[in-house]
């Protein structure tokens, strides 16, 4: 694996929150955002935010991981970097691999930091908190998998990537929220269990299908 | 080190409904060089990028033998960082950029200066920097001398016959002419569909 801690130190520099213009802090000001935003929208009833408040950490971790899609991949299309990677031959695979290891990093245990004052925001009890905060363990690799074969995919287009790539995130994501939130109403290990599966599936794929679509814009 | 080869076979490339070039071969050894020409749209930079298999050709072969280094029109170096820094990043992956070089491309005074805050020419000798450091046995330069001033041209000249003299191996597409002692000329409108072949 040559140069894959020079590639890994590359991609936290760009993508760990307040690197590059503060850019980086959006999906996390956004989530926060919506936690904040939830309980003025709904009132201040406390049985009705701790019922649904784990639900709706779920809906906001899924949407503030959309956000940095476009800048994911696309700037290192455009600059020549995955041209250059791939005549020392390194294959688009371990870059990808390493980005979405980056992307992870840079999102996933931010998320689930900021989910401790989401939650004071939202009412949710300790039990819950516990629930939610496993379920984002699990679920966040997945989310950044997603995000990570979005990128890719829509790389190559000039414009519209952004919204384009939003909109087919949520689809794919369904299943992790299904499990992940409905982890929350049964309390129970089991969607927990599964929200993992399903995150392991989508990590493993997404180098592969990631490298795919990268090099097939390549030749656009 | 193994001598390094660049061979092509037939090659034919079409964009898009156009067949910009077809039946061209080609073969490069080390210590040669060779000239592409042909105004804009004849298909020099996608030869470039067939003959670096960024591109897969319509049809024919490419072989090749040696390490290889690109300099087309993009730049690969972050743009938000200085130059030293953005520099570093390959010279992770690729072993340091010797101080002579640098010197010699006039950057040594730009290694604090984010690279977006660079001039057209500087920008290219910055990429030129990377791509020495790399080291490698083939060199494939798309319109490099784009940009740069008379003394750049007459550098980039010096850069290729000092490549081409150590064994090495040059490929240079470029519309504007360029003098190398010994350079082969490839004038690619000879290869367009249409000519007598």
């Amino acid at each position: 694996m040559r140069g894959f801690g020079t590639l890994l130190m590359r991609d936290l520099a760009q993508f760990l929150p307040g690197a590059r213009k503060g850019n980086t802090l959006l999906p996390l000001l956004f989530f926060l955002a919506v936690a904040m935003l939830y309980p003025f929208a709904v009132g201040p009833n406390p049985n009705v935010l701790a019922a649904t408040g784990g639900g709706v950490i779920w809906v906001a971790a899924l949407l503030a991981a959309i956000l940095p899609l476009d800048r994911l991949l696309a700037p290192d299309l455009e600059s020549g970097f995955f041209d250059q990677w791939a005549l020392r031959g390194i294959a688009e695979e371990v870059v990808v691999a390493v980005r979405l290891l980056a992307h992870w990093i840079s999102f996933g245990p931010f998320l689930m930091l900021a989910a401790l004052p989401a939650s004071a925001l939202l009412g949710i009890d300790g039990e819950t908190l516990r629930t939610v905060e496993l379920g984002l363990l699990a679920g966040t690799p997945g989310l950044a998998a997603i995000g990570i074969i979005i990128a890719a995919v829509t790389v190559g287009l000039r414009s519209g990537g952004a919204a384009l790539s939003g909109l087919l995130v949520i689809p794919l994501a369904v299943p992790l929220l299904i499990f992940g939130a409905g982890s929350l109403s049964t309390g129970g290990e089991g969607g927990i269990a599964l929200t993992a599966a399903i995150s392991l599936v989508l990590v493993a794929i997404a180098p592969f299908a990631g490298g795919a679509a990268i090099r097939a814009a390549r030749e656009g | 080190m193994e001598a390094p080869r660049l061979a092509a076979r037939d090659l034919a490339c079409r964009r898009g409904e156009r067949l910009l070039f077809r039946g061209l071969s080609l073969e490069l050894a080390g210590g040669e060089a060779c000239h592409v020409t042909g105004s804009n749209g004849t298909g020099k930079s996608s030869l470039i990028r067939i003959l670096a298999r960024l591109l897969r050709p319509y049809a024919g072969e490419v072989e090749r033998t040696g390490s290889i280094a690109l300099l087309d029109q993009t730049m690969a170096l972050d743009e938000h960082l200085p130059l030293g820094r953005a520099l570093a990043f390959w010279a992770g992956l690729d072993g340091a950029i010797s101080g002579d070089d640098l010197s010699r491309l006039g950057l040594t005074d730009l290694l604090d200066v984010p690279v977006r805050y660079l001039s057209t020419g500087q920008r290219k000798r910055a990429a030129l920097a990377r791509m020495l450091g790399q080291q490698a046995q083939i060199w494939l330069l798309d319109e490099p001398l784009n940009g740069l001033d008379r003394d750049a041209v007459a550098l980039v000249e010096a850069l290729v016959a000092e490549h081409i003299a150590g064994g090495g191996l040059a490929l240079v597409a470029s519309h504007q002419p360029i003098s190398v002692a010994g350079m082969n000329v490839l004038h690619l409108p000879d290869f367009a569909p249409g000519e007598a072949a």
